[in-house]
């Protein structure tokens, strides 16, 4: 293959644009690796260089589109396609319900080729994986092809046939992937991988904006909680243990006691146990924001056993407290947003957030809840629809509790922009931008009192 | 140690343990570029057992660190035997001090642990650290050195370098994140949930009674399960576990009934079991 260092040195270029850290050791191992397996296999080769440039799980979702654009499939389009749509429903039909993922990959490509291309004449400016899969339709053909493999006897025993539809759905999603690569490779041709390479390829999901994410972006978000809710208690851990030094090291202590001829000479210390912090969340669930509140909630939820005591209010213009939902809401996390919004109280006569109202509801009603060892969290944009923003009820808050932050999940160059209270608001808590999950992890780590 | 891929997923077949081409892969790699291997994935997908499986082919022994909360270098490097040390100070009343303190730190009073033991030994070694993830941060300080060099000094004794260097195997349930800097040292390697064919093989070779029907149905249940966001999914264990259940209920087919039934093998949770018969549309628990 030609110019393989170019490709690798592309290749890891485009990783750094999204944020995959690589230093020269791991592209000079990434050039061995190439090396020692040669291009026989795509797919050993494709391993083998994730193994070497990677350092984790959550990577290899940007690796694998970015690793097809520089270590191609082939070139070109497929040597016969065809446009005729129905013709390739059919064999696409026939495809799923065999679950022939090499055939399936083909069609891809002749599904690009022949319905993808736009521009003057087909595929003159570029190929787009939507056009494709809007004039295909994959997912019109479940009932099709469930009945083909019920045809064929291939429904499996009474009780695994019920599976057969999510099976067949996973099967469609997998094509629809397919689709996608294959268009980002076409286009590559033409444009050039390397901007294809950083603008084509999803970023993961950690490090898209929440207030952009689309359903799909925050369904996935949800799913890193739990691991991410791990990971940050490790590093609680760590900061409490540091923060309760005074244990000894029983080893080292014997060892230098041997120079004292065996006699301890410095005395055991007890490790005193801390009292568990107390949480306060107030979060701004409307629906701008909502993706960003949800998030945090669950996140804060699963590091409950971290603190004392957690509890958390949802508002609009009215607030309510959903710390029960909240803790429900573990069973079922893609349905917690429309629970809250379904069962607490949020909303007076009008839909649109009012912080200076809600602020003023809990300050008044909740009070209580913040002591000197309640940290508070604010969650929200700080747009207060040119309502008035209650700063008295926030100094009142901050000088009850331990610590009052706020984290603004906008850019910090629109805070104060249009009807955006938050540089008021930053004079009186320690406002945070936390506009994406990998932003989130590091200020909660940094910030949760241990 | 390798010809190549193809040799190692052949060689680790004969040892009982499927490898994914990502598995053998990175093994490859591992062995020709002298690197340290990160294993991380969820609870048992075979982290452990590759590694196991990787001195067996190789005709290493197998030298394993389990970590744990608090695991520190007198667990992990050696340890002077204090016990020992003192009897042989209260032997030796009437020595000199300076001719007691050169004998009680040599070799005799010497425990190696397993980072120790795998450095010194000149028959191939297979060393694995086990559940990196659960030794505090400062332990991790302590590894980097050791696979750096290679190398580990004790103050009383000198310093002892690897004549021949171990094949370090680390695995990790991502429990916590590792630096930045143990992961640049190694070459990554996630192992997750297997692909439905090569769960079928695992399953035909641990469980072979089983017949080829059952197989399939049990593989295509577990796989929708994965699908549904529980707390734990079932893993290739709790697969192998479900199979051998069924084999020894006597099942012949996978029915309602018996999955109802045996669902608590699969599934530790008691949510997730309702959550699973929900979506299974299995008549009440
Ligand atoms: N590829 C495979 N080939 C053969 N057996 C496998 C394979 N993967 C998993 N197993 C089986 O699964 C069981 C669990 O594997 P193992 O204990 O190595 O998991 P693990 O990943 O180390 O889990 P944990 O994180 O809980 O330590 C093993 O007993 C083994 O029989
Ligand atoms: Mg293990």
């Amino acid at each position: 293959m030609t110019g393989v260092a170019e490709r690798i040195t592309g290749l890891v270029g485009a990783l750094r644009a999204h944020g995959v850290r690589i230093g020269t050791g791991e592209s000079v191992d990434a050039a061995r690796a190439v090396e020692a397996l040669g291009f026989a296999d795509r797919e050993l080769l494709r391993e083998g260089l994730a193994a070497t440039l990677l350092h984790g799980a959550a990577q290899r979702a940007v690796f694998d589109p970015v690793f097809d654009l520089y270590f191609p499939r082939g070139v070109g389009g497929p040597a016969e396609g065809t446009a005729d749509r129905e013709a390739l429903r059919d064999r696409l039909a026939r495809a799923l319900a065999a679950d022939d993922r090499a055939l399936m990959a083909r069609l891809a490509a002749e599904a690009v080729d022949g319905l993808g291309g736009y521009g003057s004449s087909p595929g003159s400016d570029g190929w787009s994986a939507y056009q494709t899969l809007e004039r295909l339709r994959p997912q019109t053909l479940l009932a099709r092809v469930r009945a083909d493999v019920r045809g064929r006897g291939g429904g499996g025993a009474a009780f695994a046939d019920r599976l057969l539809d999510d099976e067949i759905r996973r099967r469609i999603e997998e094509f629809r992937r397919l689709v996608g690569a294959e268009a980002r490779r076409r286009v590559a041709e033409r444009r050039g991988r390397d901007e294809i390479a950083r603008r084509g390829v999803r970023p993961t999901a950690d490090r898209v904006d929440f207030l952009s994410a689309d359903r799909d972006q925050l369904a996935e978000l949800r799913r890193t909680v739990w691991p991410l809710a791990r990971k940050l208690a490790t590093r609680l851990a760590a900061r409490r243990r540091r923060a309760a030094r005074g244990t000894i090291d029983l080893r080292r202590t014997l060892r230098s006691s041997l120079s004292t001829g065996g006699v301890p000479m410095r005395p055991v210390l007890r490790r005193r146990r801390p009292v568990r912090p107390e949480l306060v969340l107030l979060c701004d669930v409307s629906g701008s924001v909502s993706g960003f509140s949800d998030f945090t909630m669950l996140l804060v939820q699963a590091l409950h056993d971290q603190f004392g005591k957690v509890r958390v209010f949802a508002f609009v213009n009215r607030l309510d407290e959903v710390t029960g939902l909240i803790d429900h809401g573990r069973a079922d996390p893609d349905g917690l947003g429309a629970r809250i919004r379904a069962e607490a109280t949020l909303t007076g006569w009008h839909g649109s957030s009012d912080y200076g109202m809600a602020l003023g509801e809990f300050a008044e009603r909740y009070g209580d809840a913040v002591g000197p060892r309640t940290t508070v969290f604010v969650l929200g944009d700080a747009r207060t629809n040119m309502n008035d923003p209650n700063l008295p009820a926030v100094r009142d808050i901050a000088r009850r509790a331990r610590r009052l932050y706020w984290l603004n999940p906008e850019p910090r160059a629109r805070w104060g922009t249009g009807d955006s209270a938050a540089p008021a608001y930053a004079e009186l808590a320690e406002m945070h931008e936390c506009r994406t999950a990998r932003q989130l992890g590091a200020l909660v780590s940094r910030l949760l009192p241990v | 140690m390798f010809t190549s891929v193809d040799d190692v997923s052949a060689r680790l077949a004969e040892t009982g343990y499927l490898a994914s081409p990502a598995v053998a892969t990175t093994v490859f790699l591992a062995d020709r570029l002298g690197k340290p291997l990160l294993v991380e994935g969820p609870a048992g997908v075979g982290k452990t057992e590759l590694a196991k499986a990787v001195a067996q082919v190789a005709g290493a022994r197998l030298v394993r660190l389990q970590c744990y909360e608090g695991v520190d270098e007198s667990r992990a490097l050696y340890e002077w035997n204090h016990a020992k040390q003192l009897l042989r100070i209260s032997a030796g009343r009437d020595e000199s001090w300076d001719a007691t303190r050169t004998d009680i730190f040599s070799e005799e009073f010497l425990l190696p642990r397993p980072l120790l033991t795998a450095i010194r030994g000149d028959e191939p070694t297979v060393l694995l650290i086990d559940e990196t993830d659960k030794a505090d941060v400062e332990m991790e300080g302590l590894l980097l050195e050791v696979l750096s060099d290679f190398q580990i000094t004790v103050p009383e004794l000198g310093t002892v370098t690897a004549t021949r260097r171990p094949f370090v195997v680390l695995t990790s349930n991502a429990g916590r994140e590792l630096s930045e800097a143990l992961r640049r040292r190694c070459l990554f390697l996630h192992i997750g949930f297997p692909e439905e064919e090569l769960e079928r093989r695992i399953v035909r070779l641990k469980v072979p009674g089983l017949g080829e029907a059952l197989t399939e149905s049990v593989v295509r249940v577990v796989g929708a399960l994965r699908a549904m966001d529980l707390r734990k999914a079932p893993s290739v264990a709790e697969t192998v576990d479900w199979a051998r259940t069924l084999l020894a209920l006597g099942a012949g087919t996978l029915d309602e009934a018996v999955v109802r039934e045996s669902l608590g093998v699969i599934l530790k949770h008691q949510d997730d079991i309702q959550k699973a018969a929900a979506k299974l549309d299995l008549d009440a628990l």
